[in-house]
């Protein structure tokens, strides 16, 4: 930040304050007389965005605290007195509800800028990471909020994520009883996650604080990316600023409303209506969007580690694709910051953009939809038609022997002249071993476009044969790669890591930057 | 604009112009957005006043014939108590005599019973608010100089029309509003 | 410059645009027009009032409003909202049903409402004698809550052969498709197609998920209720009012949010105006 304060007081009485408590002299240095990097796009509105949403959420939240009852019996019922005979509770309570999630929209975009322009980089780390402490905690936040309207959703969720928490080896069950109070979620949990529900959100305005405080000592980045030097470099905060940050946040404010006053359930799921029933799953549970991607994430680890299980592995990635953003300063090796003048690492970037939206999108899908098949699923049948037909059953004399044992009789049994031989087991040591013998070895295949229908036609098969009098088929499945939604967030999953941990050290120490300009003022003439 | 075009010979009609239309855009901007605050503020104010399900549950029905006479009983009405008094016709004389005494907050003892809706009330029947207009306490009946209400937090004495007669509260008991919805059946509220 | 914006806009609807790639499976549900539908969307009074008839007649057998009391159909926007509006001709005051051909009158508080009382007093709901302390029924008044139909929710399942029937106060919320999927579910009954394994005591169902559903087909037969407005009380009549209803009972405030939405777009959008030229006379002349 530059310089020695310009604030002069104009009058006796803030002469007199400006002696005792300079908070006006502050202000008009923070927020009046602050030099700002005159090339700021628009993506930098968002801090002044987020404050907004900040702001909103917390005087929407007391609000609704005053009418809302943490109890599992009066929770969903007070939500919905808040809805239908609070005096304007109908607009207040969808503004919270929508509020999360353009807090969110416009925390990613914050985010995904920083990411863009470098803002992480020296002398900024500590501003980034503060930033990346103000996110888990809106996280943690949104978390607990949403079990708060106690619907279907709201307690799985909880239920759920508590059980992340149990996954961590030896404390884990220990840590998610103390956490749920109980055994379950139940009035204890309800109640502590209001209360923290309702602390968080001060926590974060006091590390927002923090992060205003930290922005300001360093200074804003910038497009360029290059430090301020001159004052030909900045304009002050207010008006130039403040305006451009009061324009873009009205522009939020109409899409905010749009959704609060047009779709306030569009970006909620309709099961959180349906209040909450222990005994009944939803048939498909989700999170809040902003934290799909995290949630596919989770599910896309299915295998075993060596001694970390695959759902222990989902929460340590998980928390990882977090944890990561809290180190990148130093992960990122460039020396240029903004990506403007780094060809190679933008494209890079934008296919992290997309790799994060396909994140959140596979976190809405069903894990085993299949979003390409390599080729149609296929059955073979073979049968006999006509032969004669013996039947013997065998006994082994101990359970190890029995698989061998069995398959000695039906290599007797087809060297003996038998066609086919089925082995029906009907116990660890005896099976009933069935040989045809002459008649007509006939097969056929089977195609259809996924398992159930493939099933189907089989069934169909056999039932025909079986009308005709034959008496078994082999059946040989051959199953086509599927790719499915778990194998998409795998490759989704390694490239979020990837960029971070290979593609963005590695790449800052080969990559040849564009011409960076010397000085802010260079480069919008440049530009111009 | 119309200064410009008055000064005229001005050869920086633009920045004469500037001003004016500069000062017109801030003061509109800021006019629509003190609107825009005010607006949204309101909700915000108005949430904190009775709730629909509260206000639809401020009324409540008195069968007059469970109360004897000389007694009365105590009843809620919005989550307040309400005197429902059945008086004796002695302390219906009381009441009328003193209609011209020297009150502190004068009323007759008709005027006293006159119903919400505006007709006439019945002189046995008192509905009235059992809090003392001093500071809120409830007083007790037949104590004090005038046998009527007296409060023990301070001593504020009430006739048996519920008028205040001596000690530091201001005003008479106040009247639930109440109308007769039966031979003997009221509702307050 | 305003390119730049309306590249920002669409960054930032893209992502909401996604939210509703996460449809659900389960059987399609046809979308039909509702007047209550788009920015402008209104109830239909009038669907909304034969759409209690039908709740009223058929589904509160079994199905509870929790969340609802007589009085809110009384309220401001609510099917049987009553105005004191003065007659032309005679010059007195007259309790109307709804306000028609833009008079203007004054809302009936719902608990002095009529309409809304005779609704309620054909309704016994459990009460505590003040004397005795003993359990009774006594008629409802306009701020009582709907009569529930069983005391509890493991009554209502063993009476339903162990499916409770569920409350409707947000059904319309509860369910993708909303309106769409009510009417899709009370139309959907048909006869199991051929080689479907039959459910015991399980109904085939079109719409629901699974197809085999608890509750028997409700509005099987014309006629079930009567119409005072002489609308002909066909199934799909009745079904298509019945979930106009639970749309309204399930969101009543609607048309006071489109209303206030309207207002509040195009006064943003005037302050929006009005801060892009201020923000633009602030930078003039600055390079940037």
């Amino acid at each position: 930040m530059a310089g020695p304060s310009t604030y002069q007081p104009q009058s006796g009485f803030t002469r007199w304050l400006d002696s005792r408590l300079p908070i006006l002299r502050l202000m008009h240095d923070s927020f009046v007389a602050y030099p700002t990097p005159r090339n700021l796009n628009y993506w930098w509105t968002f801090g002044a965005i987020l404050s907004f949403c900040l702001v909103v959420q917390i005087v929407t939240g007391i609000v609704l605290a005053m009418h809302y009852v943490p109890s599992i019996d009066s929770a969903f019922a007070s939500l919905q007195r808040i809805r239908r005979d609070v005096p304007w509770g109908w607009l207040i309570q969808p503004i919270h509800a929508v509020g999360a999630s353009m807090f969110f929209l416009a925390v990613y975009i914050h985010m995904f800028r920083g990411l863009y322009y470098g803002s992480y980089k020296a002398p900024r780390e500590v501003l980034w990471i503060l930033g990346c402490v103000i996110y888990l905690l809106m996280v943690a936040t949104g978390f607990l909020g949403y079990s708060l309207p106690w619907g279907q959703m709201s307690f799985w969720a909880a239920t759920v994520i508590t059980n992340l928490i149990g996954a961590i080896p030896w404390i884990g069950e220990s840590v998610r009883d103390w956490l749920m109070g109980g055994f379950s979620i139940g009035d204890p949990t309800l109640n502590r996650f209001f209360s923290l529900h309702y602390l968080l959100p001060f926590v974060i305005a006091g590390v927002v604080v923090l992060h205003v405080w930290a922005l300001h000592v360093t200074g804003q980045n910038n497009p360029a990316g290059v430090e301020v030097k001159t004052k030909d470099d900045t304009v002050p905060f207010t008006p130039h600023a403040t305006m451009k940050d009061l324009f873009a946040t009205v522009l939020f404010i109409i899409l905010f409303a749009v959704f609060v006053f047009y779709l306030p359930d569009v970006l909620g799921h309709p099961d959180n209506y349906i209040p909450a029933n222990p005994l009944v799953t939803p048939q498909h549970i989700v999170p809040e969007w902003y934290l799909l991607p995290f949630y596919a994430i989770l599910r896309a680890i299915d295998f075993n580690v060596g001694f970390i299980d695959s759902k222990l592995g989902g929460v340590i990635l998980m928390f990882a694709s977090i944890a990561i953003l809290f180190v990148l300063p130093w992960l990122d090796t460039s020396r240029v910051r903004s990506m403007r003048y780094r060809p190679i690492a933008r494209q890079f970037f934008f296919i992290f953009v997309l790799v994060c939206i396909a994140l959140g999108w596979c976190g809405g899908q069903t894990p085993a939809l299949s979003l390409y098949t390599a080729g149609p699923f296929r059955a073979e049948l073979q049968w006999v038609e006509g032969g004669t037909r013996t039947q013997q059953i065998v006994r082994a004399a101990s359970e190890e022997g029995a698989v061998d044992a069995f398959a000695a009789i039906e290599d007797q049994l087809t060297e003996g002249g038998a066609q086919l031989v089925r082995i029906a087991r009907s116990s660890p040591t005896e099976a009933t071993l069935t040989a045809i013998s002459g008649g007509q070895m006939r097969n056929a295949v089977v195609e259809a476009a996924n398992l159930d229908a493939l099933e189907a036609r089989i069934a169909d098969q056999r039932e025909t044969l079986g009308a005709a009098g034959v008496p078994f088929a082999r059946i040989t499945r051959t199953l086509p790669f599927e790719f499915t939604v778990t194998r998409f967030s795998q490759v989704l999953t390694a490239y979020y890591f990837l960029f971070f941990l290979v593609i963005l050290p590695l790449l800052g120490l080969r990559e040849t930057p564009g011409r960076v300009p010397e000085s802010i003022s260079k480069s919008i003439r440049g530009a111009a | 604009m119309a200064e410009s075009t008055a000064n005229g010979a001005s050869p920086h009609t633009d920045g004469a112009e500037e001003p004016t239309r500069r000062d017109f855009i801030y003061i509109a901007t800021g006019a629509v957005a003190a609107v825009g605050v005010g607006a949204a503020v309101w909700p915000f104010i108005d949430q904190m006043n009775p709730a629909a399900d509260t206000r639809a549950l401020s009324t409540t029905d008195v069968d007059l014939a469970q109360i004897q006479e000389g007694m009365q009983i105590v009843t809620i009405w919005q989550g307040k108590p309400v005197f429902v008094r059945h008086r004796t016709p002695a302390e219906i004389a009381a009441a009328q005599r003193d209609d011209y005494a020297n009150l502190k907050d004068p009323a007759t003892d008709a005027s006293r019973l006159v119903q919400s809706n505006g007709q006439a009330g019945r002189a046995t029947f008192i509905v009235l608010q059992a809090a003392c207009t001093h500071l809120g306490c409830i007083p007790t009946f037949a104590e004090g100089d005038f046998n009527g209400w007296m409060c023990a937090c301070h001593g504020s004495q009430y006739d048996t029309s519920g008028r205040i007669r001596r000690g530091p509260a201001p005003l008479n008991l106040a009247i639930a509003p109440y109308v007769y919805t039966g031979e003997t059946a009221i509702r307050i509220g | 410059m305003l390119k730049r914006i309306a590249i920002a806009l669409a960054c930032l609807l893209a992502p909401a645009s996604l939210i509703g790639a996460f449809a659900q499976e389960a059987p399609h549900v046809e979308q039909r027009a509702w007047s209550f539908d788009g920015p402008f969307g209104r109830y239909d009074r009038a669907a909304v009032q034969r759409g209690f008839l039908v709740y009223n007649r058929v589904c509160a057998s079994c199905h509870a409003l929790d969340h609802l009391s007589y009085r809110n159909l009384g309220e401001e926007g609510g099917p049987f909202a009553a105005y004191r509006v003065r007659n032309e001709e005679t010059g007195e005051i007259e309790i109307t049903l709804g306000l028609h051909g833009g008079h203007e009158g004054q809302l009936v508080p719902a608990t002095d409402n009529p309409y809304v009382q005779a609704i309620a007093a054909e309704a016994q709901v459990p009460d505590i004698d003040q004397e005795t302390g003993r359990d009774i029924e006594r008629p409802a008044r306009p701020s009582d809550h709907f009569r529930a139909p069983y005391a509890n929710a493991i009554v209502a399942a063993a009476a339903n052969g162990g499916a409770a029937p569920p409350d409707l106060s947000v059904m319309a919320l509860a369910r993708h498709g909303g309106a769409n999927y009510i009417y899709a579910l009370l139309t959907g009954y048909s006869d199991p197609p051929a080689g479907a394994d039959i459910v015991e005591g399980k109904h085939y169902n079109r719409a629901f998920p699974g197809h085999w559903i608890a509750m028997p087909a409700p509005l099987a037969s014309e006629g079930m209720v009567t119409y005072s407005d002489e609308t002909p009380a066909t199934p799909s009549q009745m079904a298509r009012d019945v979930a106009h209803f639970l749309q309204w009972a399930a969101d009543p405030h609607l048309e006071a949010r489109h209303r206030l939405g309207l207002v509040t777009l195009v006064f943003l959008s005037v302050l929006a105006l009005l801060l892009y030229l201020a923000y633009k006379q602030v930078w003039r002349g600055v390079k940037h």
